[in-house]
């Protein structure tokens, strides 16, 4: 997403995207890519809907779908124009506002833009929907459905829009390629380290902390109800960041191939790490773990892919795996109840993924990039430089995003409690705040006789959810 | 009458079935049960929480016949489900005061 024009101008100038610029490979493999990074929320609905217990279920994966419905529409309203219009250092303008004048330019992208503008709408759009549904893990089992859709509306506008300008956007202030290219700040994120993984880990850390814990933990026992459900949530994230990784080259090519290959690679060792460091800690290797490590492994890979080499993302997704099996220990040791590890697996490994492309960013793999240290990079922005500006640009979002994060939950808790009644938890939210559940648990249920139906009757009148 | 009641091993329900069929037993009721005796449970680790399950899974089958019957059945459930390891369960006999078919309405020893 970085380009090399030099835009002395100030007021930015937005032209039609010329016919003969789009490149119809380029744009097939997007409008894939999209898709594919589409499917990775419900694929995290699966990851998270295994990972608690049986009675809240269903309300693990409507908060995922639902987030679905709510950043599709917000995407197209305000987002994107927010993220990806204008020249500004911290915002977008209002240029592209529901999705008008979308046969211009993308300004950032310029001659570089090789898909139709509303392509690239749709493949940022599903980046925008994953990254709220992320932090469902970290409040899981005690979030209120009504606050939860009012703070994921506006969470995905005044959060991940102005994050995604700032690192996305060419013009923005942790991406200055294109106003600078000789090279000042440029921090080199190449599909959303920070972005998506810091900013939800972030953003999860901040509403576990205001929600608090979970009724009962950590002394009452809440392992998993379904762990293939997690591997096979894992199995479908991780067919899916292909489309994420590989598809932030917004183009077919070399690099896109890299970023391919580099995010199985790192995949993989991850996986191989988290098993390594259970072992050594308890023993035994488990499934949950292996399904853990993959995703750290996604996660870490995120910022390098198009960066790196494949040998270094051996290296990359392995720490990762290895650290990240120890860092899911830090809720018990600090007492916040990230229930699910979001701030252990996405923040973590977001942090180590982002601070890696210092170390291993290589020219060998992508011109535009710099060398990191271990390549020798030196100059400007390169080795030392550059691990400063990774390290630079994730601290700032870390900290707008869990600032930010905190207030909306707070403001939100004004006007109505994030948290649900202890009678509800202890019930189980299915039933409690959705009126239904995700199993039929025997043979009193299903043999025909389910109580009394009151089919065409209205519903009973519930709490406000 | 009386009812005999076996918690087994599960893996044993089978065995025990055949050994009452045997003998003539005609029906049976089966349910899954847990429980702890001697035989405690055994911890499980999720992402480095340790959990303990207390409760070992069992089978429960719960059989009514007539007093004649009750020792050589209770024999045969024994030696059907003993593996000589700990767990193996417990067999207890307790008095039915009446029984029906529903189908037919018969009762007691007719109903057996």
């Amino acid at each position: 997403m970085s380009h090399l024009l030099l835009a002395s101008d100030l007021a930015v100038k937005y032209v039609p995207l010329p016919a003969k610029q789009i490149d119809t490979g380029a744009t097939a493999w997007i409008l894939t890519s999209s898709a594919l990074v589409l499917l990775m929320t419900p694929a995290l609905a699966f990851f998270y809907g295994g990972m608690v217990r049986a009675k809240h279920t269903l309300t693990m994966l409507l908060q995922n779908f639902a987030t679905i419905g709510i950043v599709s529409v917000t995407w197209i309203v305000i987002g994107f124009t927010w993220a990806f219009s204008g020249d500004g250092k911290y915002l977008g303008d209002m240029h592209f506002v529901f999705l008008r004048h979308i046969g211009d330019e993308v300004p950032a992208l310029g001659d570089f833009q090789l898909i139709p503008t509303m392509c690239f709408v749709a493949f940022q759009l599903t980046f925008a929907i994953i990254t709220p549904a992320l932090i469902t893990g970290s409040t899981a089992d005690r979030w209120r459905f009504g606050p939860f859709v009012a703070f994921v509306t506006i969470w995905s506008v005044v959060i991940y829009a102005p994050v995604a300008h700032w690192v996305f956007d060419g013009y923005g202030w942790l991406n200055r390629s294109l106003i600078e290219p000789g090279g000042h700040f440029f921090a080199q994120d190449f599909a959303g380290g920070t972005v998506v993984h810091i900013n939800a880990g972030a953003a999860g850390l901040a509403m576990a902390l205001i929600l608090g814990k979970r009724k009962g933990w950590p002394k009452e026992q809440m392992r998993g109800h379904n762990i293939p459900f997690v591997l096979l949530g894992a199995g479908l994230l991780w067919f899916g960041w292909f489309g994420f990784n590989a598809g932030s080259e917004l183009g077919a090519d070399g690099v896109a191939s890299a970023a391919w290959v580099n995010t199985n690679t790192a995949t993989a060792t991850a996986l191989l790490g988290w098993l390594l460091a259970e072992k050594l800690r308890y023993g035994k290797s488990t499934a949950l773990g292996a399904a853990s490590g993959a995703v750290t492994g996604l996660v870490a890979i995120t910022p390098c892919a198009g960066w790196v080499s494949p040998m270094g993302s051996i290296f990359i997704g392995f720490i990762a795996g290895f650290v990240c099996a120890f860092a899911i220990s830090l809720k018990n040791r600090f007492g916040f109840d990230d229930s699910l590890d979001v701030v252990g697996v996405h923040f973590v490994g977001g942090w180590i993924g982002t601070l890696s492309v210092g170390f291993f960013s290589t020219k060998g793999t992508n011109s535009l990039g710099n060398d990191g240290i271990l390549y020798g990079g030196g100059g400007h922005f390169g080795g030392w430089n550059l691990l400063l500006h990774q390290f630079l640009a994730a601290g700032a979002v870390t900290v707008f995003s869990f600032v930010g994060t905190a207030i909306i939950g707070l403001i939100i808790n004004l006007v109505i409690k994030n948290r649900v009644p202890e009678d509800w938890e202890a019930e189980g939210l299915d039933t409690a705040m959705h009126g239904e559940s995700a199993y039929d648990w025997g043979a009193v249920g299903t043999s025909g006789h389910f109580g009394t139906t009151t089919a065409g009757a209205p519903a009973k009148e519930g709490a406000l959810a | 009458m009386k009812q005999i009641t076996a918690v087994v091993k599960p893996f044993k329900l089978d065995d025990v079935k055949a050994a009452l069929e045997v003998l003539g037993v005609q029906g049976l009721t089966v349910s899954e049960v847990q429980g702890f005796g001697r035989q405690r449970g055994h911890t499980e680790v999720y992402r480095g929480a340790e959990y303990t399950v207390d409760f070992v899974p069992k089978v429960r089958i719960d059989v009514v016949v007539s007093d004649d019957d009750v020792d050589k059945l209770v024999a045969a459930i024994v030696e059907a489900a003993r593996t000589g390891k700990i767990g193996d369960g417990k067999v207890w006999v307790t008095p039915v005061e009446a029984l029906v078919r529903v189908r037919t309405g018969e009762r007691d020893s007719d109903a057996i």
